[in-house]
């Protein structure tokens, strides 16, 4: 399969996903379908495939400790060891995870390599850390916003992070700085995988995809908030008898309303079955995860089983004379 | 031995990759890459998956490779195993999200620009069989979710690529979710190797240490002599004699080492180096002929059969009683140690906690597993002023350091080997910050593809080390690159006369005895490579 066909299936797919909500919208018995039974779907597929995924690695043992260590090694004493890069202690992996959720620590430490005249030059690059953490970072920021919509009396801390969100007050709604970090930074992500040749090879289809679908929900949220109006009041009412068991879908939303929700639930009935669940399992990578702790400690690998040695007598049978001749000790003459 | 391209040819990279989807894409084998297989009747001795009852001696580039008939159920079945054993395995064939952060830093693709050769394309390799054979989405969409079925032309593909990847782990320093690539080709090794598909630079090692006691089939006495042959030069270079012991009981400690130090040119230089240091500090030791192999190359075949080569060396241990061992310089045999000995075979309640004899060290760090590196040794040495040093010895020395791939990213032993070399020797530079310490280059010739038949490869994957070489080289004047590994010291010297003609390779250990002062020493004219010390310049 060509880069084209993955492009165009799953710019296909969200595009379908968008007509289809956007045709249900005009049909009010539908509506119901699209504002309550496909978002809780969505959410109980998303909830259950997520712990299915998580238990089923925690099935699989972690028989050996195999962290990889990007520092200095507890040793001497008089030797520095580098506690989050080569963790000795728990609290040292509890700070390598930190690192690695909240600052990419890896992504950060990115190298590009170039040749330049028969020499491989290889320099830090921060783009694709940049990127992603822009991306990441939206996207978390966007959704505490939505909160707002979910209950009722709104708690502070989501206001106030609407405040700090729309501080450029620029034009009324005010811009949220997350809103086109969001856009740009997705935007960043699907076109290195277009433009940069390496990326292009290794993209598939499912990564495409999840771009799509996010892009489509940035859009569809953004023109929902500046330029197509939906009634917010209306909005906020389906949100909070949602969230609270009591869902009813008010009269005139607005269909651009529906492909949001039909977009973003589509992200969250697919994430348990795709690689999307790096967000999980980031938090079980036994590449990070680990302290390096296999001199100074036993650990116990549940399916271990002894082995066949071939053992000294063997060898001292079969290399005896030679042994006495050489003047190496043997323990029966 | 296939031809190898000219130093301005293999320039001539193209990190470009073709346009396409790599699944269309034929395998293009090329002769100087892979390495030859292993012959069923080694695997056989070794108990290991022998293919003599069901087919051929095959080769890579046969379009008929005669298989059992349910290499296909084996390879799945092995496979669902492996995923239901190891979270690592499971887990890097779920999160990839192919962000390309470790496509540049394999030195395999570095040095050949070979697409295939990105990490996440190895890996992609096995993960699109996982996705087709394994998980539902890829049963049902099918090539749209990446996945395709297990074919004889998917195993060939695996093979060819699975056995150019050093497991070298540099692409996991950089993975934002630690994936570490490395684990997924031991793996698809390991899962191969139910076929019987190894190769034989590697099974032939296997198998001899098996019985033999180590890698290079030296028996008892053969061993003992390449000791007394570094006896005799170091009598001669040094002027003083003196007789280690072998096989003793009762001694304190029991010391092993890889046996490429004692056989191969320039390790056996390090060997003397070992032999000095221990005798200027009158250690209670022994060597023995039974555990002498540090290295393990059954890790590049499986689990269990690295398990059976290394256990020697704790049985070895017990039977003689000593206190606790001392490992030597050796890249993959400190990974297996590091990683893995312990719990395969602990706990280890026969020995004591290490304490070094001299010093009154504790080596906590090596609390239950009962081993300690030699550079740990020996920092802790230097640091209580134990050993009486002449550093300007190493004078005509400009020394830059090699970071073997695993003690740097599988152990994370960066500090002891650069404190040893700057005590020893007064010109110390580094080689460019982007290609030491866990960012190391690989040399390009481990975890077994050190044949010859694969030389190109080599090569190749040795550039990205050779090129940094060369920085330092050109700019500061280095003529010595030291390291902590056998394996390096037998695959950087080729690579080397390639790209750095005149840097030679060493140990570390070998410098710490070119400055030691030893008791009762002749005039010491000359270093231990028998070369005059005021005008010595390193081999070509
Ligand atoms: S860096 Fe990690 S997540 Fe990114 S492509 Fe490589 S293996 Fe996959
Ligand atoms: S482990 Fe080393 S050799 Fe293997 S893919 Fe990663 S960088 Fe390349």
């Amino acid at each position: 399969m060509g880069v084209k066909l993955s492009l165009g299936v799953s710019l296909g797919a969200v595009l379908a996903i968008v007509l289809v909500a956007l045709v249900g919208a005009q049909v009010s018995s539908l509506q119901p379908i699209f504002g309550i039974f496909v978002p809780y779907a969505a959410f109980v597929i998303f909830i259950l495939g997520f712990i299915y995924r998580v238990v089923d690695w925690g099935r699989s043992p972690v028989p050996y400790r195999i962290p990889t260590t990007c520092g200095q090694q507890k040793t001497l004493p008089w030797i520095k060891n580098d506690e989050i890069e080569n963790p000795s202690s728990t609290l040292g992996v509890i700070g390598r995870m930190i690192l690695e959720i909240f600052a990419f620590r890896s992504l950060f430490r990115h190298t590009k390599a170039e040749m330049a005249s028969g020499n491989i030059v290889c320099g830090g690059s921060k783009w694709i850390w940049l990127g992603a953490l822009a991306f990441h970072y939206s996207f978390l920021i966007i959704a505490i916003r939505h909160l707002r919509l979910f209950v009722e009396p709104v708690p502070a801390f989501v206001n106030g992070l609407g405040i700090v969100d729309g501080m450029l007050q620029i034009g009324v709604p005010e811009l949220y700085i997350t809103d086109v970090l969001l856009l740009a930074a997705v935007s960043y992500l699907l076109v290195r995988r277009l433009i940069v040749p390496k990326m292009r090879y290794i993209s598939l289809a499912n990564d495409y995809f999840p771009l799509f679908l996010i892009l489509g929900i940035g859009i569809s949220g953004v023109l929902m908030r500046y330029f197509i109006r939906v009634d917010i009041v209306s909005v906020k009412e389906l949100a909070v008898g949602l969230a609270s068991l009591h869902p009813t879908v008010p009269e005139g939303i607005g269909a651009i309303f529906f492909v949001h929700v039909a977009l973003v639930s589509t992200l969250f009935a697919y994430f348990p079955f795709s690689k999307l669940m790096h967000a999980g399992g980031v938090f079980l990578s036994p590449g990070r995860n680990l302290a390096n702790t296999n001199r100074a400690k036993m650990h116990v690998n549940p399916w271990e089983y002894p082995v066949k040695i071939h053992p000294y007598e063997d060898y001292e049978n079969e290399f005896r004379e030679k042994m006495k001749n050489a003047g190496i000790p043997v323990e029966r003459e | 031995m296939a031809n190898i391209p000219k130093y301005y040819e293999s320039l001539n990279i193209d990190f470009k990759p073709p346009r396409g989807n790599w699944m269309d894409r034929p395998l293009n084998i090329k002769p100087g890459i892979y390495c030859y297989p292993a012959r069923p009747e080694v695997l056989k001795k070794a108990g290991m998956n022998d293919r003599s009852d069901w087919g051929k001696y095959w080769v890579i580039e046969d379009e008929d490779w005669e298989l059992p008939d349910d290499w296909k159920e084996r390879f799945l079945n092995k496979m669902r195993d492996m995923l239901g054993k190891y979270r690592t395995f499971k887990i890097y064939m779920d999160i990839c999200v192919r962000c390309g952060a470790c496509a540049d830093k394999c030195h395999y693709f570095l040095g050949s620009g070979d697409p295939m050769n990105m990490p996440v394309m190895r890996a992609e390799l096995l993960r699109s069989i996982y996705r087709g054979e394994f998980t539902k989405t890829g049963k049902i969409l099918g090539r749209l979710a990446g996945a395709r079925k297990l074919t004889k032309d998917a195993l060939r593909q695996l093979w060819y690529y699975m056995f150019q990847c050093s497991e070298c782990r540099r692409c996991s320093v950089f993975c934002p979710y630690g994936i570490d690539t490395a684990e997924i080709t031991i793996m698809g090794r390991e899962i191969m190797n139910e076929l019987g598909m190894n190769i034989a630079w590697i099974q032939e090692s296997v198998t001899k240490c098996l019985f033999t006691g180590n890698h290079l089939g030296l028996q008892p006495h053969t061993y003992k002599e390449c000791v007394d042959t570094m006896l005799m030069d170091i009598e001669d270079n040094v002027g003083i004699s003196f007789e280690p012991s072998w096989n003793r009981k009762g001694a304190e400690i029991l010391f092993v080492t890889p046996s490429g130090d004692v056989f191969a040119d320039p390790g056996i230089f390090t060997l003397a180096g070992y032999l000095l240091l221990f005798e200027h500090l009158g250690l209670d030791y022994t060597w023995s002929t039974y555990a002498s192999e540090g290295g393990d190359f059954g890790y590049f075949t499986a689990n269990e059969v690295a398990k059976r080569m290394n256990g020697k060396i704790y049985a070895e241990a017990k039977r003689l009683g000593v206190k606790w061992i001392l490992g030597g310089e050796c890249g993959h045999m400190w990974r297996v140690l590091n990683q893995y000995m312990t719990t395969w075979h602990g706990p280890i309640d026969f020995l004591e906690e290490p304490v070094s004899p001299i010093t009154g060290t504790k080596f906590e760090n090596a609390k239950a597993h009962k081993m300690v590196h030699i550079m740990e040794f020996t920092a802790d040495l230097i640091k209580h002023n134990k050993l009486k040093l002449d550093p300007s010895r190493n004078d005509r020395l400009k020394v830059t350091f090699h970071d073997s791939c695993n003690p740097s990213r599988g152990m994370g032993l960066f500090e002891e080997p650069r404190y040893v070399i700057k005590s020893v020797c007064n010109h110390f530079y580094e080689m460019p910050e982007n290609t030491i310490r866990e960012q190391t280059y690989c040399c390009g010739s481990g975890s077994g593809l050190n044949a010859s038949e694969n030389m190109e490869l080599r090569l190749r994957g040795g550039f990205p080390r050779q090129n940094a070489l060369r920085y330092v080289r050109e700019k500061y004047g280095v003529n010595m690159l030291a390291c902590i590994c056998a394996i390096d010291r037998a695959a950087l010297p080729p690579a080397a006369q390639y790209w750095n003609p005149d840097v030679g390779v060493c140990g570390v250990t070998e410098l710490v005895a070119n400055a030691l002062i030893m008791e009762g020493e002749g005039p010491r004219t000359h270093n231990l490579r028998g070369f005059e010390i005021a005008t010595w310049e390193p081999e070509p």
